[in-house]
C-alpha cells in the first residue's frame, strides 16, 4: 500500500495536539523525529503479547522475541542495501555506533603519526570519539573545509587525504546546513590512500535512499529515533570483514560463546558486540518504522522534502534580516535550514516561534566548530520531514514575521 | 495563542537593558574575573568585578555573547550589586533564583531592585538558564574567587 503523503499525517498522533494555543508545527526533526501509531502499536503489541529475553530460551516467548529482534537486521539490510544482515549491529544510536568504530577498531589500528579526517561541519558525535582515540595513540585530526554550498570540496579533500591518512569519517548530510557530501568521491579518495571511509548517516538516511554498495564505504552510523523509531535505538553498519577484526566494547552476557575461568570466546558477528540484555522493544519498533519508510518510498520522502524547500527557502529569504546560513539553492538543504534574524539571539527568535506552535532548535546544534566558521555563537534551525506540510511552512514563514514585528 | 502572553517575558525595561545593557565592557583593574559558558546554547559571559577597600563591589562589568534575556539579565545584576558586600550579593543570587523557579511571597523589590521585572521568566522554563547565567557568575567570582589578579 502506498500512501500519498498528504495522507500520512493522521499516523502521527502527536502533531493532532495545540502548543501555546495553536495547533503544532514541529520542525524539529533533525534532533529527533515523532512515531507513527504503528511503531507506538508494535511496541505495545511486543509488551502485551511477547515480551522475553531474546537468545536465552527455548520457551515460546522468548522464541517470538528472538525471531523479532533479529528481523529488523534484515530490514537495515534491504534499507541500506547491506550486503549481508549479519553486518547490521544494534547500539543506543549514532553516538554510540560511532564510539565503538573509534575504540574497537580505529584504536587498534592507529599509530603516533597517522591521520583521521574530518570536516568543521561535523557533529560532536562525530569529533569527540576520534580526539579521545588520537589521545591514545598519537594520531592527528585534520579538518575538510567547506565549500558555499556547504559542503566539503574535492579539490580540499585531494589535498588532506593522502598517504598518512588512516581513516576518513564523515556527516554525508550536515546536521547545521542540511548539505550533502560528495561521500562517493571521498571514499573513493580515501579507498585510494588505503584509508577507511566511515560516514554519519544520522540526517541521511531518514530522508534519502543510501546504498552502502553503490557508496562504497566501510562503516555507516545512524540514529533510530530520527527515522521514526524508538529512542535508544541506532545502527552500525560494517563492511564483514572490518567488523570481524574490530574489537567490542561490552563485555558480558549474551556476546559469549564460552566462558572458561581465565578466558571466553566470544560469539561472531554482528552478536559480539551486543553485550547484555539489549533494547528489545526498541529494536522491534525500529524494524516497524523502516517498514514503514520503505513502504513510502525514500525517493519519495526526498522530493517531499525538496519542494517544501524550494517552496520555503525563497519566501524565508524575503523576510527582513534573514541570515541563511549555507547554500542560497534550496537544493542543497536536505530538509534542514539554519538561520537567524539579524539583530536577534536565536533563542528569543525560538521562544517567540513557540508561543506560536512553531517548534525549531536554537543552540549549537551540537556543532561548535561549525559555529566558529561560520562566525556564530548559536543559529536558529528549522528541520522537516515527511509529514511536514506547505501549511507547516507558510507558517514558520508567518511567525518569523510576527517576531521581527514584536521585536521592532 | 495572540503573542502578548510574550510581553510578560519582553517587558519593556528588559528591552531597554539588553539593547543597551549597563555597564558593558571590561575593567582592567578587576580583582576578579571569571568566565561561564551555557553549555547548551553555546552563550559566554565573562565578568570582571572590581572591590572596594572594605570588601564591597565597587565596579563590575561584564561582556560576551547570549539572547535578550541573559544580556537584560547581567545588566540589571551589575546595575544593583554595585555597593553591595559579597554576603549581600549571595543573598541577592539566591533570591534571585528563588524567583524564577520557586517564588515565596518573599519582598523580592526590595532585594533585587529592578530585577524583579523578569520574574516573568519562570513561565518560560527553558529560558531559566538565560537568566540566571549572570547572576551564578557573580556568586562564583566572589564566592569562589574567579581568578584573583594581583
Ligand atoms: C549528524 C549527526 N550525527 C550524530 C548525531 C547524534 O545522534 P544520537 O544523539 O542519536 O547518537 C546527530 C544527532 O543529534 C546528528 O545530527
Amino acid at each position: 500500500m502506498v500512501k500519498k503523503i498528504s495522507e500520512l499525517r493522521a499516523d502521527f498522533p502527536i502533531l493532532d495536539q495545540t502548543v501555546n494555543g495553536e495547533p503544532l508545527v514541529y520542525l524539529d526533526n533533525a534532533a529527533s523525529s515523532q512515531k507513527p501509531k504503528q511503531v507506538i502499536q508494535k511496541l505495545v503489541d511486543y509488551y502485551e503479547h511477547d515480551n522475553a529475553n531474546v537468545h536465552r530460551g527455548v520457551h515460546t516467548l522468548s522464541q517470538r522475541a528472538t525471531q523479532a529482534y533479529e528481523a529488523t537486521r534484515d530490514k537495515v539490510k534491504r534499507l541500506i542495501n547491506a550486503p549481508s544482515e549479519r553486518e547490521v549491529v544494534y547500539t543506543k544510536g549514532t553516538t554510540e555506533a560511532i564510539n565503538w568504530i573509534a575504540r574497537g577498531y580505529a584504536q587498534k589500528i592507529l599509530k603516533p603519526g597517522d591521520e583521521i579526517v574530518l570536516s568543521y561541519a561535523e557533529h560532536h558525535s562525530n569529533i569527540v570519539p576520534w580526539q579521545q582515540v588520537c589521545e591514545q595513540t598519537g594520531a592527528k585530526l585534520v579538518y575538510l573545509d567547506l565549500n558555499k554550498r556547504g559542503q566539503v570540496e574535492l579539490a580540499d579533500a585531494k589535498q588532506k587525504i593522502g598517504q598518512k591518512t588512516k581513516l576518513v569519517s564523515l556527516a554525508q548530510v550536515s546536521n547545521v546546513l542540511g548539505a550533502l557530501n560528495p561521500i562517493k568521491e571521498i571514499a573513493e579518495l580515501a579507498h585510494a590512500n588505503q584509508a577507511i571511509m566511515v560516514v554519519d548517516g544520522a540526517q541521511s538516511v531518514p530522508h534519502m535512499p543510501v546504498d552502502v554498495q553503490a557508496l562504497d564505504i566501510d562503516f555507516l552510523a545512524f540514529s533510530g529515533h530520527k527515522m521514526l523509531g524508538p529512542t535508544g535505538t541506532g545502527i552500525l553498519w560494517g563492511k564483514r570483514e572490518l567488523l570481524e577484526l574490530m574489537s567490542p566494547l561490552d563485555f558480558g552476557g549474551e556476546m559469549i560463546d564460552f566462558v572458561e575461568l581465565d578466558h571466553s570466546t566470544f560469539k561472531e558477528v554482528p552478536w559480539k558486540f551486543e553485550g547484555g540484555t539489549q533494547n528489545i522493544a526498541g529494536v522491534i519498533g525500529l524494524g516497524e518504522a523502516i517498514d514503514y519508510l520503505l513502504s513510502i518510498g525514500l525517493d519519495q520522502i526526498q522530493a517531499h522534502e525538496q519542494a517544501l524547500m524550494a517552496d520555503v527557502l525563497p519566501k524565508l529569504q524575503q523576510i527582513e534580516g534573514f541570515e541563511l546560513y549555507g547554500s542560497p539553492d534550496p537544493k542543497d538543504h536536505l530538509g534542514i535550514i539554519s538561520f537567524n534574524l539579524a539583530g536577534l539571539h536565536p533563542h528569543d527568535t525560538a521562544t517567540v516561534l513557540d508561543m506560536e506552535g512553531v517548534a525549531v532548535r536554537a543552540g549549537h546544534h551540537c556543532a561548535q566548530p561549525m559555529m566558529r566558521k561560520l562566525g556564530v555563537p548559536a543559529t536558529a534551525r528549522a528541520s522537516f520531514y515527511l509529514y511536514n506540510t506547505q501549511e507547516d511552512a507558510d507558517k514558520l514563514v508567518d511567525a518569523l514575521q510576527k517576531t521581527r514585528e514584536f521585536f521592532k | 495563542m495572540s503573542l502578548s502572553s510574550l510581553d510578560n517575558l519582553y517587558r519593556q525595561m528588559i528591552l531597554e537593558h539588553a539593547n543597551q545593557p549597563h555597564h558593558h565592557g571590561n575593567l582592567p583593574t578587576a580583582d576578579k574575573q571569571i568566565e561561564l559558558r551555557n553549555p547548551t546554547c553555546g552563550d559566554v559571559l565573562e565578568l570582571a568585578v572590581k572591590l572596594d577597600d572594605s570588601g564591597k563591589i565597587a565596579d563590575v562589568a561584564f561582556s560576551g555573547t547570549g539572547c535578550t534575556i541573559s544580556q537584560a539579565s547581567a545588566s540589571m545584576m551589575t546595575d544593583e550589586v554595585i555597593g553591595k558586600t559579597p554576603a549581600q550579593v549571595a543573598e541577592m543570587v539566591e533570591a534571585f533564583s528563588e524567583m524564577i523557579t520557586a517564588k515565596t511571597d518573599k519582598d523580592y523589590e526590595k532585594l533585587l531592585g529592578d530585577a524583579v521585572v523578569l520574574e516573568g521568566v519562570a513561565q518560560f522554563p527553558a529560558r531559566i538558564k538565560c537568566a540566571t547565567l549572570a547572576w551564578k557568575a557573580i556568586y562564583q567570582a566572589l564566592q569562589e574567587g574567579g581568578h584573583e589578579h594581583e
